[in-house]
């Protein structure tokens, strides 16, 4: 390409914006659910090759966010929330987001099986597998229940870390996994009820546009009570212990407060006072998954003192 | 103007390479740190679990 069609696009990308494409907010849950599930597994890792692991499996997310974005091009043009992404702003091509994201997918996915083993090397091909082609390509747009699908694929960095450790799966890693996957819908679902994104005219069937509001905030509330008992399994579990419990009981407690509170409400009320309840539940739910890992880590760092653990 | 003065463009560019650079950089050390460890794990000859059985 010359200086000159160069200048005449105006819109070049900065390295900055190949930074947006790998979706760094999500990369950081990932990173830190993937480090919680390596540490508190019962092997142990070397720390520069626990680093590293976690490096590529944050980069195979950054990899399926850039697949995602190169394949929802279309819609992202058309919501408000998402116009100014790198595609939709014109910055960055869509054929260079395709190519960075096989690029980074195959370069993680190797390097995590050189560093760690083949089993989790594989899992992490597995998940962007998952998140590209299962749900942004096919589920997003044919169903409702696309979020609680979707949530599959974020669910699986902590089975990864595991893995890493490990080399397998276990009850503890499954149960991580079925914590982050219950917890995705009410999150997202709270945030439709506020956020009021244009899914219909992108043709993305959210459950608020198919269903009706009240109906998503029923399944708020039954997706929150389907969701405590695998918290308080999850404590009961090695990795879990008194710390853990008492905050998935706590959490968990607050929580459904918070969904009967929104399932009570009628949009007028919410109108009303600006979604107040349905912001705080939101906010909440982000603390709720953060404070149960980190009450994981906080088990797994007591162990060494003759505390933590059952 | 000077014929070579530079266009906001090539201060986009040149962070792009820079950066991608950098990128390259810590990649290298990266590697270079993994065998270090992996090498020493092997002379030790405590490979984790899950790599010995490989």
């Amino acid at each position: 390409m010359s200086d000159l069609s160069a200048i005449d696009h105006g819109q070049e990308a900065g390295f900055g914006d190949f930074v947006q494409l790998l979706k760094p907010r999500v990369m950081s849950l990932v990173v830190f659910t993937a480090m919680v599930g390596l540490i508190v597994a019962p092997v142990h890792v070397h720390p520069f090759v626990a680093f590293t692991a976690i490096l590529f499996i944050a980069l195979g997310g950054g990899a399926s966010g850039a697949l995602n974005m190169w394949y929802d091009a279309d819609i992202d043009r058309v919501m408000r929330r998402t116009a100014s992404r790198p595609i939709p702003s014109g910055k960055v091509s869509e054929g260079e987001a395709l190519g960075l994201g096989l690029a980074l997918s195959g370069l993680s996915c190797l390097m995590l099986g050189l560093a760690s083993n083949w089993f989790a090397g594989a899992f992490l091909g597995f998940t962007i597998f998952f998140y590209v082609v299962v749900y942004t390509m096919w589920l997003k747009r044919s169903t409702p229940q696309n979020i609680v699908i979707g949530g599959a694929a974020g669910a699986f960095p902590p089975m990864i870390g595991w893995a890493v450790a490990t080399g397998g799966v276990s009850v503890e890693s499954l149960l991580m996994f079925a914590l982050i996957f219950m917890w995705t819908p009410p999150h997202f679902w709270a945030l439709a009820l506020f956020m009021k994104d244009d899914y219909s005219k992108a043709g993305v069937p959210m459950l608020t546009v198919t269903h009706g509001r009240k109906a998503t905030r029923r399944h708020i509330l039954v997706y929150t009570l389907l969701l405590a008992p695998f918290a308080l399994a999850l404590a009961l579990t090695s990795v879990g212990g008194p710390v853990t419990l008492v905050a998935a009981l706590v959490l968990n407690l607050m929580f459904i407060r918070g969904a009967i509170r929104i399932a009570r409400r009628d949009e007028d009320q919410a109108e009303m006072d600006g979604y107040k309840a349905e912001k705080a539940f939101f906010r909440f739910s982000l603390a709720y998954l953060f404070l149960h890992f980190g009450a994981l880590l906080v088990e797994a760092s007591l162990v060494p003192f003759g505390l933590g653990g059952w | 103007m000077a014929i070579h003065r530079d266009h906001e463009l090539h201060g986009r560019r040149f962070g792009r390479n820079l950066g991608l650079g950098l990128v390259l950089g810590a990649f290298v050390a990266l590697i270079f740190g993994l065998t270090v460890v992996k090498i020493s794990h092997l002379k030790e000859g405590k490979l984790p679990q899950a790599e010995a059985t490989q």
